[in-house]
């Protein structure tokens, strides 16, 4: 590593051990803010969900806040938010969180919490019931009740991926959703939420010793059981291209996304680093490529974005993904002159490179960035969290402005070479009938 | 549950540790310009905000000045006398900043983060912004232009429409009323318009530049005070004037047809941040709806599954406070939905609520504000505010103490005043010709047109 690199290195240490039920645990201490976050990674996502069952790993990440063995309904969310903490949870791809930000004097509740769901969730057909009847409601403000409500994250898998795993609605049917029963669930939490399947990862205000002898304390007694194989989620790369378009009966303008086949961000993660420096250089800020050319010169569109991984975190996905390029446009602009417009900004980096000090400065934004994310205590641990569970090591999210930081040009112009118009995935959004 | 629980088992609290006080440095310029700087430990990396006055003078200029200063917030970047657009994005860039602008009707703020080497050049663009900003009139007519697009689609959000309906409703005339500018006038903006209102109101006397971070304190006030001296505009804060009260009226409903679900929105005055009765109100909001473990969420989502994430806040502008309520819920249940939102609201305004709930909503808001200060960004956005309403930069900490006084009987008698129903203008977004008629049963309605003016 430079010297550069190692300046750009976390100077958080981690710590890691397991339980003998298999959970495995990472500890990230930083005592500079009396705050502590608290995260449990469970290694199923919407790509796990089986025929039949679309939705069913975001549903479930509700049923785990109906609470549990010792913790009645409610009472979850009031024991964290009275001891003035926060907590969520989220359901993606490849796994599902649930965390807690906290004052320090709160961390044994919280593990206390943790260790009780991932014991006993109380499933029942009440909560089930009332939780499909939530979820509905989540998917019609995020997706049916609003413009460009799936647009392009629901859409745009379809077209590019081949699996069931990887084409299926992840927010799930209705149909699927209203049929499902409580020894779904119950089968479901059996097989997918063992200790063994699952990273909890401890980041702030905490001593090792004494957190560890905690963490032993409730999560221990858990009893082991199977874990699942990890499914194949690969795809074959796509030989030719596919397209194909959606209505939007509420959007005003129309809006067009193009997905690429990236390389593997797990097996061969130096090759997808100059992916990722490829998006940004391509759509982040006024200085962008494809931000000039779409936006200020041609003035063919009203926005653009590119991101590597469907939620935009390329560190938190396996394979196979894609990388996005996204762009609103006016109805007055054919989507095809926006299409040869974004291959032919690719095309140049491809086959005339990136001159270094652009790519220097796309990095010095980029290390920002990341810096930024790492400021809180709870973006920090679920970082570590998510690169333990996706890439088997915490310290790489501390290492990642680093590894960066020392991609070259070169890496850069053969990922734009992987950008081929003749494999890529395009989905239209057709606006039929919005206002204006 | 089947099992017996055995609450005794859930650990307790230890003792909390104290939370870091800022260390907050600060000066006013010669020129007006108040500079104020907070070192902070953590990530090598500084947070800018600089937040300028710029609220429109009347209600009578207030479209053509909220047109305005939508198209100069993107316009103000399009280069200046010595840079392009793109110049000036990369000479940022190559400190890890961007800077975004954003305008609400009280301010203009201009934002990035930033590596601490950069603090001195990053600056200096600033500057160069602010004093030699060119508005090109070719760059700033494709400006205009994404502006008018990007409000069209903004108006297409259910979210935006109920917004913009309930502001309408509660400010009448007053310029608070208008939350998006017109397409057609942001299309007539020219550049000299943006000229003309850059040096009239881009000025530094009321303004406040906030930095946070991997700095030492005199160092970075040299340097903004080094990079800054050439704008030295002549010119007058303005804040919005004072907003007239409104009696809440029928129910407005704004028809959405076909909509498979309905945008619930109340909103009413709340107390403004100097003023006592405010720690109050922030308790008695979370109680009622401020976050999950409260009474609206454990009612229409916990227990009757209406709806995803209701919720409700007190929100601050300079010349007026607000405490809304916020729910989408599906189409069917819509008036249920406003019923039960309505009985908690009343049940709060004439009964107690427990010393439980008051003490868990007090370590809620007090936790929640040492973790949103805990980071740069927090801290500095935090600071930006509260010096951009006026108030000393030791407030947070006084505040903290009031809210640690708060008792049951204040709560109650400042939730019969600020919470009660019939207080509150109430604004439905839905589809009419299906929630019309079991809304009449709550009360008088009015159904406005589905689109907004074009």
């Amino acid at each position: 590593m430079t010297a550069a690199g190692a300046e750009l290195t976390l100077r958080h240490p981690v710590e890691r051990f397991s339980l003998d039920n298999g959970l495995r645990v990472v500890l990230a201490p930083d005592r500079s803010v009396p705050v502590v976050a608290v995260s449990v990674f469970y290694d199923v996502g919407m790509r796990n969900e089986p025929e039949g069952r679309t939705g069913f790993a975001h549903l479930f990440e509700h049923m785990m806040f109906q609470g549990s063995a010792h913790v009645p309904k409610m009472e979850h969310a009031r024991l964290v938010q009275a001891a003035g903490g926060t907590f969520n949870g989220s359901t993606h791809q490849d796994y599902t969180n649930y965390f807690e930000a906290l004052p320090a004097e709160a961390l044994e509740r919280a593990l206390f919490l943790e260790a009780d769901r991932m014991a006993a969730p109380a499933i029942t057909e009440e909560n089930l019931r009332n939780q499909i009847d939530v979820v509905k409601e989540e998917i019609r403000v995020n997706v049916l009740n609003r413009p460009y409500g799936a647009f392009p994250w629901l859409q745009l898998p379809q077209i590019a991926f081949e699996s069931f795993a990887n084409t299926h609605d992840g927010y799930g049917s209705f149909v699927d959703l209203e049929s499902s029963t409580v020894d779904d669930a119950a089968d479901f939490f059996s097989t997918y939420y063992a200790p063994g399947n699952a990273v909890l990862c401890i980041g702030g205000d905490l001593d090792v010793a004494e957190t560890e002898e905690l963490v032993r304390r409730w999560f221990g007694p858990v009893p082991a059981r199977p874990v699942p194989p990890l499914p194949p989620t690969g795809e074959p790369s796509p030989t030719g291209p596919r397209r194909g378009e959606v209505e939007d009966r509420l959007a005003p303008a129309p809006a067009v996304a193009v997905g690429w086949r990236v390389p593997d961000p797990v097996g061969d993660l130096d090759t997808y680093l100059g992916t990722v420096l490829l998006s940004e250089l391509l759509s982040e800020g006024d200085a962008s490529r494809l931000e000039r050319r779409l936006i200020h010169d041609d003035r063919i569109a009203i926005a653009q974005s590119s991101y590597v991984g469907l939620f935009g975190d390329p560190f938190d996905v396996r394979d196979a993904t894609l990388l996005t390029t996204q762009v609103h446009h006016p109805a007055a602009v054919g989507v095809d002159t926006v299409l040869a417009a974004v291959h032919e900004e690719i095309a140049k980096v491809a086959q005339d490179g990136v001159p270094a000090d652009e790519l220097a400065r796309v990095q010095a934004r980029t290390e920002a960035q990341l810096l930024r994310q790492a400021d809180s205590v709870l973006g920090r641990t679920l970082g570590f969290a998510a690169a333990e569970l996706i890439h088997g090591r915490a310290e790489l999210a501390g290492e990642l402005a680093a590894r960066l930081a020392a991609v070259t040009p070169e890496q850069v112009q053969a990922a734009a070479r992987g950008l081929d118009p003749d494999t890529a995935a395009v989905l239209e959004l057709r606006a039929t009938g919005g206002a204006k | 549950m089947s099992t017996a629980l055995d609450l005794s088992l859930i650990p307790p609290l230890g003792e909390p540790r104290p939370q870091p006080v800022p260390e907050v440095t600060e000066t006013v310029l010669p020129s007006g310009l108040r500079v104020v700087v907070v070192p902070r430990p953590g990530v090598p990396l500084v947070e800018l905000r600089l937040r300028v006055p710029f609220a429109a003078t009347s209600a009578r200029s207030a479209a053509t000045h909220t047109a305005r200063t939508a198209v100069l917030s993107g316009a103000v970047l399009l280069g200046t006398a010595a840079h392009d657009q793109t110049e000036i994005a990369q000479l940022l860039q190559g400190h890890g900043a961007e800077l975004s602008v954003s305008a609400d009707p009280d301010r203009l703020l201009l934002s990035t983060t930033l590596l601490p080497e950069g603090l001195a050049p990053v600056l200096g663009v600033l500057a160069e912004l602010l004093t030699s900003a060119a508005y090109p009139n070719d760059q700033v007519e494709g400006e205009r232009a994404r502006v008018a697009e990007r409000i069209s689609i903004a108006r297409s959000q259910p979210g935006v429409i109920a917004r913009t309906a309930l502001a309408a409703r509660r400010y009448g005339a007053h310029p608070y009323a208008l939350q998006l500018p017109s397409p057609d006038l942001v299309l007539a903006v020219r550049s000299t318009a943006l000229r003309t209102l850059h040096r009239d109101r881009l000025v530094p006397a009321g303004s406040t530049l906030v930095l946070v971070g991997d700095l030492d304190p005199q160092a970075a006030i040299d340097a903004a005070g080094s990079a800054l001296t050439e704008w030295s505009r002549e010119g007058e804060a303005v804040t919005a004037p004072d907003v007239p009260a409104i009696a809440p009226g029928a129910l407005e409903i704004v028809d959405r047809r076909g909509a498979v679900q309905s945008n619930i929105r109340l909103g009413g005055p709340a107390p403004g941040r100097t003023d006592p009765d405010l720690p109050a109100v922030r308790l008695a909001n979370m109680v009622f709806g401020g976050y999950f473990s409260s009474r609206l969420v454990e009612n229409i989502r916990e227990r009757r599954g209406y709806t995803y994430s209701p919720r409700s806040s007190v929100d601050h502008l300079v010349a007026s406070s607000s405490f809304l309520v916020e729910a989408d819920v599906a189409t069917e249940v819509t008036a249920p939905a406003l019923l039960e939102t309505q009985y908690e609201l009343g049940r709060i305004a004439l009964t107690p609520v427990t010393e439980a709930e008051l003490d868990a909503a007090r370590r809620y808001v007090l936790g929640s504000m040492a973790l949103s200060t805990a980071t740069h960004a927090g801290l500095a956005s935090t600071l930006s505010a509260l010096l951009g309403a006026g108030l000393p930069s030791d407030w947070l900490a006084e505040h903290q103490r009031a809210l640690a006084e708060v008792t049951v009987e204040q709560v109650q008698d400042v939730a019969r005043r600020y919470l009660a129903p019939s207080g509150l203008t109430a604004v439905v977004v839905g589809d009419a010709d299906v929630i019309t008629e079991p809304l009449r049963a709550l009360g008088p309605v009015e159904v406005a047109a589905g689109e907004v003016e074009e």
